[in-house]
């Protein structure tokens, strides 16, 4: 077990699919020449060539659809979209053609194509490059939608992804590419299962991506104060893990859903309505939810701050489930 | 009758027999269709070919077996001028489950596989990301083949037009653009929405070589096609061809033409592409008294074999409801 960082894992994803499939290459804005607007990319353009590590123009709609017709055409390519606002220039590629053809052909074509692309705020980019549109995403039937939240999910998501025969569109955290810690020796679980990532009993933080250090965070503090909260990853938005949600919810009668998107017609809605449509009975509380305030996200570092979810505001969420506040 | 740009067509009776029976099979096909919307037996948007047909027959003859196409929503006619049976196209019409998309798309998102038919994209642009995506995956794979994507003027209008012929340019993509210029994007004029009115030159300014081309010819595209899908095999990256035609009826079904006047539609009806053929291979002595209705029996007797087809057909279950979202594991 070695020492590494998120962006390391995510690189290393890479370059083993790279290495294992000639089908496999990458595009995107600066992943080359730049090595990456993250680093995440850097270096492999001299390991592999411009050809597989392919820079593209400012073109969102015209290379994500080039990463439509490179699957179909045989391909297994990895689109990178530098920040999810760009993505929002690619919608039609992703919307009305990655994640239609498989249907509007009656099953005769499927779109095997990754896209990355970088998501989430905290780093005082202000309101064109902080957002979290994952939900968005996560609406669509016929994508797949992956968050990878911890080191172990960031090397071997994209080997997951890429095996998949449908789109799939992994969310990397930007304040996570620096996280480092040590991989595990053992591969992840199937990308579309929930992980409890720290058991409890005594009610659930339900979590993912950015979100779910902050979650973790919060269950130590509360253990603290003798309490043992669960933590689950939901790891995959698209197709949601109802089981895993209905499970935890089961054992610990209260949750607190921690999500970075806005509030309203948020995925943290939507796992609030699983538990009150799959696990009502169970609940001995209202399900609380952490998430953005309404607002774009701002550039001065205290008001970025204020609309995010952190540590303290999980803690009071989770206090008033348990009846303490 | 000749090509214009020195390719090679075929300028032989029988093979302008097969160019005119390859037109009025889409146009007695469209007309049936027209037929069939108002017998509510064919729903939602139809938008006909018809007074386009030269072009579809036109580039398909330049094409191989295992080259890829990228359509769009106006595309009976290039289905049928690919070869794709017209019993399932018009299947698809009915979204009967035997229809070539399994009844799933219907009139506008026609579907092949074994065609390499990568369907009408009913996004204005949409499809050009695509076909630049399939082409790139023939450059990364070494296989000599053509991608040919068909448009029509009003994407030039959309910035995915841009994007792609950029990127076919800069990366010099095996694909044939066909710029289907009907004059109107719906109900909106070229002169109402293009400062540039020659689309050709467009793609002049991304490095592409390109051509307008009399669409209302059969042989000109043919001949524009082979010259260009010839360019393309040698390595010389993508081509464009603005094919000026325009479509006789409306824009769909639901169109009562305020836009256009009935003399305009008149006069380019006057030079159709079926009876410019006609009249030149009569000229030409080419054309025998028992061709025509030789043609039209047999198309007749297609047109009624797939509209019986479609009528046989089933619905698909409605416990199939959700299949094809995602691909089943077993496929893969």
């Amino acid at each position: 077990m070695t020492e590494t960082t998120y962006r390391e894992a995510i690189r290393e994803g890479l370059r083993e699919a790279l290495q294992a499939d000639e089908r496999v290459f990458l595009m995107g804005e600066d992943v080359g020449h730049y090595g990456g607007c993250y680093a995440v990319t850097k270096g492999l353009i001299q390991e592999f060539g411009p050809e597989r590590i392919r820079d593209t123009p400012l073109s969102e709609s015209g290379f994500v659809g080039a990463g439509v017709g490179a699957a179909l055409g045989g391909m297994r390519p990895i689109v990178e979209i530098m920040t999810v606002n760009f993505s929002l220039l690619a919608l039609d590629q992703i919307v009305n053609n990655a994640a239609t053809i498989r249907h509007m052909s009656g099953g005769q074509f499927s779109v095997p194509l990754v896209i990355r692309m970088a998501t989430g705020a905290g780093r005082q980019l202000a309101a064109q490059h902080s957002h979290s549109f994952e939900c968005w995403y996560a609406h669509v039937p016929g994508l797949k939608v992956l968050v990878p939240g911890t080191l172990d999910d960031a090397r071997h998501m994209l080997k997951m992804a890429l095996a998949d025969p449908d789109p799939v569109i992994i969310f990397e955290h930007v304040l996570l590419y620096n996280q480092s810690g040590e991989l595990s020796a053992a591969e992840p679980p199937p990308m579309e299962q929930a992980v409890v990532r720290r058991p409890g009993r005594d009610l659930s933080l339900i979590s993912y991506g950015g979100s779910l250090p902050k979650a973790l965070s919060a269950a130590e503090q509360l253990a603290g104060s003798g309490i043992e909260a669960e933590v689950l990853d939901l790891r995959c938005l698209r197709p949601l893990d109802a089981a895993a949600i209905v499970k935890t919810v089961s054992r610990t009668r209260r949750a607190v859903i921690i999500d970075e998107g806005w509030r309203s017609g948020s995925l943290a809605a939507e796992v609030s309505a699983i538990i009150m449509e799959q696990a009502f009975w169970e609940l001995d509380a209202p399900v609380a939810r952490v998430c953005s305030d309404e607002v774009p996200i701002p550039y001065p570092r205290h008001l970025e701050q204020a609309a995010l979810p952190q540590v303290d505001e999980i803690l009071a969420a989770a206090n008033q489930v348990l009846g303490r506040s | 009758m000749n090509g214009q740009q020195g390719g090679k067509p075929h300028i032989n009776r029988d093979h302008l027999l097969a160019l005119l029976t390859g037109m009025v099979r889409i146009r007695r096909f469209e007309e049936k269709c027209a037929e069939l919307y108002t017998e509510e037996k064919i729903r939602g948007f139809l938008h006909l070919y018809i007074g386009e047909e030269a072009v579809a027959v036109g580039i398909s003859q330049a094409l191989q077996p295992d080259d890829a196409l990228v359509s769009t929503y106006r595309e009976h006619g290039h289905a049928l001028a690919r070869g794709i049976p017209m019993g399932p196209v018009m299947a698809e019409m009915y979204g009967k489950v035997t229809g070539c998309s399994r009844g799933r798309g219907g009139s506008m998102h026609l579907y092949d596989a074994a065609h390499r038919f990568f369907g009408g994209n009913a996004i204005v642009a949409g499809g050009l990301p695509l076909a630049v995506g399939l082409a790139l995956a023939d450059r990364m794979r070494g296989e000599n083949r053509v991608t040919v994507c068909f448009f029509g003027e009003g994407a030039a209008a959309e910035g995915e037009f841009h994007e792609s012929l950029n990127l076919a340019a800069l990366w010099q993509l095996p694909i044939l653009f066909v710029c289907e210029n009907n004059l109107y994007a719906m109900g909106t004029a070229l002169d109402l929405s293009e400062s540039e009115k020659h689309i050709y030159l467009k793609a002049r300014s991304y490095g592409i070589a390109s051509w307008p081309v009399d669409g209302m010819n059969v042989v000109d595209v043919e001949a524009a096609a082979i010259r260009a899908c010839e360019s393309i095999r040698a390595g010389a990256g993508p081509q464009f061809l603005e094919c000026n035609t325009y479509r006789f009826r409306g824009h769909s079904m639901f169109d009562s033409q305020l836009y256009r006047d009935k003399d305009e539609i008149e006069l380019w009806q006057k030079r159709g592409p079926i009876v410019r053929l006609q009249d030149w291979m009569q000229t030409n002595q080419m054309l025998h008294e028992a061709d025509l209705p030789g043609i039209e029996r047999i198309v007749a007797a297609e047109v009624e074999e797939a509209v019986a087809f479609a009528e046989e057909g089933e619905f698909e279950a409605e416990s199939d409801l959700t299949r094809d979202v995602y691909t089943p594991r077993a496929d893969t």
